[in-house]
């Protein structure tokens, strides 16, 4: 199996360089914005975007794009960091706290699933969305989110790895027991902290 | 068709630099010697592994560019991409007498043998020709008379990969014809086509779809969409277009 | 568009790790839309998380896989029928 063979010459250009503590363990500092899709680009008009909480809650709540955008926005920066091994500091959004939109329900429910156009989804606990720990964004640098990059708005919940920041979401199930999402039923973590490099399952 | 023994699960072999030879400013080939090839069919790839010395590793797909009479001796045709991690190491670094991990050969599918007869017509985009000349160097070893003809693109006269291969096939072998589009410069005087492909030359290059021509394209992502709906508009058959995908960015 | 979609040849290393057969030409039957396409004709998305093969006709995911801590994570759900050649 060639073990111990190594290429002569060839260096990893990823070095990691931790800057006053900001990488968590295992990453590097990326530059660009890799792009990585499990499916083609969903291309939803607005006219047809909404975004909604349903499931175990009092009364199902939906937001058109304009009713959304009449929200109480926010900016943020926050570092990201994505399971592949990039970070990036300082990446600048706009969006509504999901602080503001899960006020409009009520539930005894402990966490979510976050849904997407295009069939993807991911799992959280209800408890690591709020606290102002999570928005749904629509702007990026200044910029309306590419579809590329998850616009018309994608989830960003940061502190966890990025693959938890669903991009082109459409709402939140509320559920009282825990479903594992696309890449959590695929071997990835359950919870995903960079700061303890939970990556896998088991990790 | 010929028995061909099960692949196994592909593991990882190491190959040795035998030649390197540069193509064009931007593109190399690499010969390797690989003890234990088991083979291959014009059209497949392997899957190349560099390991750094402090364990990480990078793996990318290449087509073979030698033709399978050539085994146990594979060549791959590397373009290199600027911002690239595997590729400027294999142009640039890579000498005679390095060791290369790689594993294949894959990909049964998009593949092209002199008994699958024709007539054929290969499509390509830039370093998308690699695996189309395993194609063509196949079919004159085999003393190739199928019908054929290739629509080859590249950014400029310079740009064309094989170019004088080319012509030498033409001029030596029958029923083969290449046309070239060159779609950001081309020299003084040059009387060919001068832009990207559109329904419009693939109608005027391509096999009528009544002749089933037998397909092969491949490129870059939104070069080989567009000749495989331009072709399906034509009337061409899906089932016998064939594409290769080398992603947005041209590296596998 | 920038999205990593592939031909499925380009997933063959990734199966090929897994099952020892001429995985582009194995059939796969969508759950889906019912079609029956070779893996060579599926559409691949592969990144640093995994694999993902969806059917070309109506993008239903058919295979994932996941390579991680020396294990393989593979959901073939959107599979009704994997049919493979013994004979390559």
């Amino acid at each position: 199996m060639s073990e111990g063979f190594f290429s002569r010459g060839f260096r990893s250009r990823r070095k990691p360089s931790d800057e006053s503590g900001r990488l968590p363990p295992g990453q590097y500092l990326e530059r660009g914005f890799p792009v990585l899709s499990a499916g083609p680009t969903p291309h939803t008009p607005l006219a047809n975007w909404d975004f909604s909480i349903v499931g175990e809650v009092d009364q199902p709540k939906r937001w058109s794009w304009d009713e959304f955008h009449a929200l109480p926005r926010e900016t943020v920066t926050k570092d990201i960091h994505c399971v592949t091994k990039w970070s990036k500091f300082d990446t600048h959004w706009e969006g509504v706290s999901l602080d503001t939109l899960l006020a409009q329900v009520e539930s005894s429910a402990s966490y979510v699933i976050a849904f997407s156009d295009g069939g993807y989804s991911t799992n959280l606990p209800l408890d690591e969305v709020l606290g102002g720990q999570a928005w749904v964004v629509d702007t990026y640098e200044g910029q309306p989110l590419s579809p590329q990059h998850g616009g018309p708005a994608r989830l960003l919940v940061p502190h966890l790895y990025f693959w938890k920041s669903a991009k082109w979401v459409r709402g939140l199930r509320l559920v009282a027991e825990d479903e594992p999402g696309f890449w959590e039923s695929l071997g990835y973590n359950n919870h995903g902290d960079p700061w303890k490099e939970e990556r896998y399952q088991g990790d | 068709m010929e028995r061909r023994t099960l692949p196994g699960r592909l593991t990882w072999q190491l190959g040795e630099v035998v030649t390197t030879q540069p193509e064009t400013a931007r593109t190399k080939s690499i010969t390797l010697i690989v003890p234990n090839w088991m083979g291959h069919q014009a059209g497949q790839h392997v899957d190349v592994r560099l390991t750094a010395a402090d364990g990480y590793q990078a793996e990318r797909s290449y087509s073979i560019a030698s033709p399978p009479e050539e085994a146990p001796r594979v060549t791959l045709t590397v373009e290199r991409l600027d911002d690239g991690e595997v590729s400027p190491y294999l142009t640039e670094e890579l000498r005679v007498g390095d060791k290369l991990e790689l594993r294949g050969p894959i990909g049964g599918y998009f593949v092209w043998e002199a008994q699958m007869g024709g007539p054929l017509l290969l499509v390509a985009g830039g370093s998308g020709i690699v695996p189309l000349m395993a194609m063509l160097r196949h079919r004159a070893a085999a003393g190739g008379s199928v019908a054929t003809r290739l629509l080859d693109s590249s950014r400029s006269y310079a740009d064309i990969i094989y170019r004088d291969e080319l012509d030498r096939l033409v001029k030596n072998t029958t029923m083969l014809e290449v046309v070239h589009t060159l779609t950001r410069a081309q020299p003084p005087g040059w009387t060919g086509y001068h832009r990207r492909i559109d329904p419009e030359m693939l109608r005027e290059v391509a096999w009528s779809s009544d002749q089933r021509p037998l397909t092969f394209i491949c490129g870059p992502t939104p070069f080989v969409e567009t000749a495989a709906a331009s072709l399906v508009t034509l009337g061409h058959d899906p089932a016998r277009i064939k594409t290769e995908r080398f992603g947005p960015t041209g590296e596998a | 568009m920038m999205e990593n979609k592939l031909d499925g040849n380009a997933a063959a290393g990734t199966l090929q790790e897994i099952f020892p057969f001429e995985m582009t030409l194995a059939q796969v039957t969508c759950t889906g839309c019912g079609t029956t396409n070779v893996i060579g004709a599926t559409a691949a998305y592969m990144h640093g998380m995994g694999t993902i093969v969806r059917c070309p006709v109506c993008d239903t995911v058919l295979i994932r896989v996941v390579h991680a801590r020396g294990r393989y994570w593979l959901d073939m759900r959107g599979v009704r029928v994997l049919e493979i050649s013994v004979e390559a």
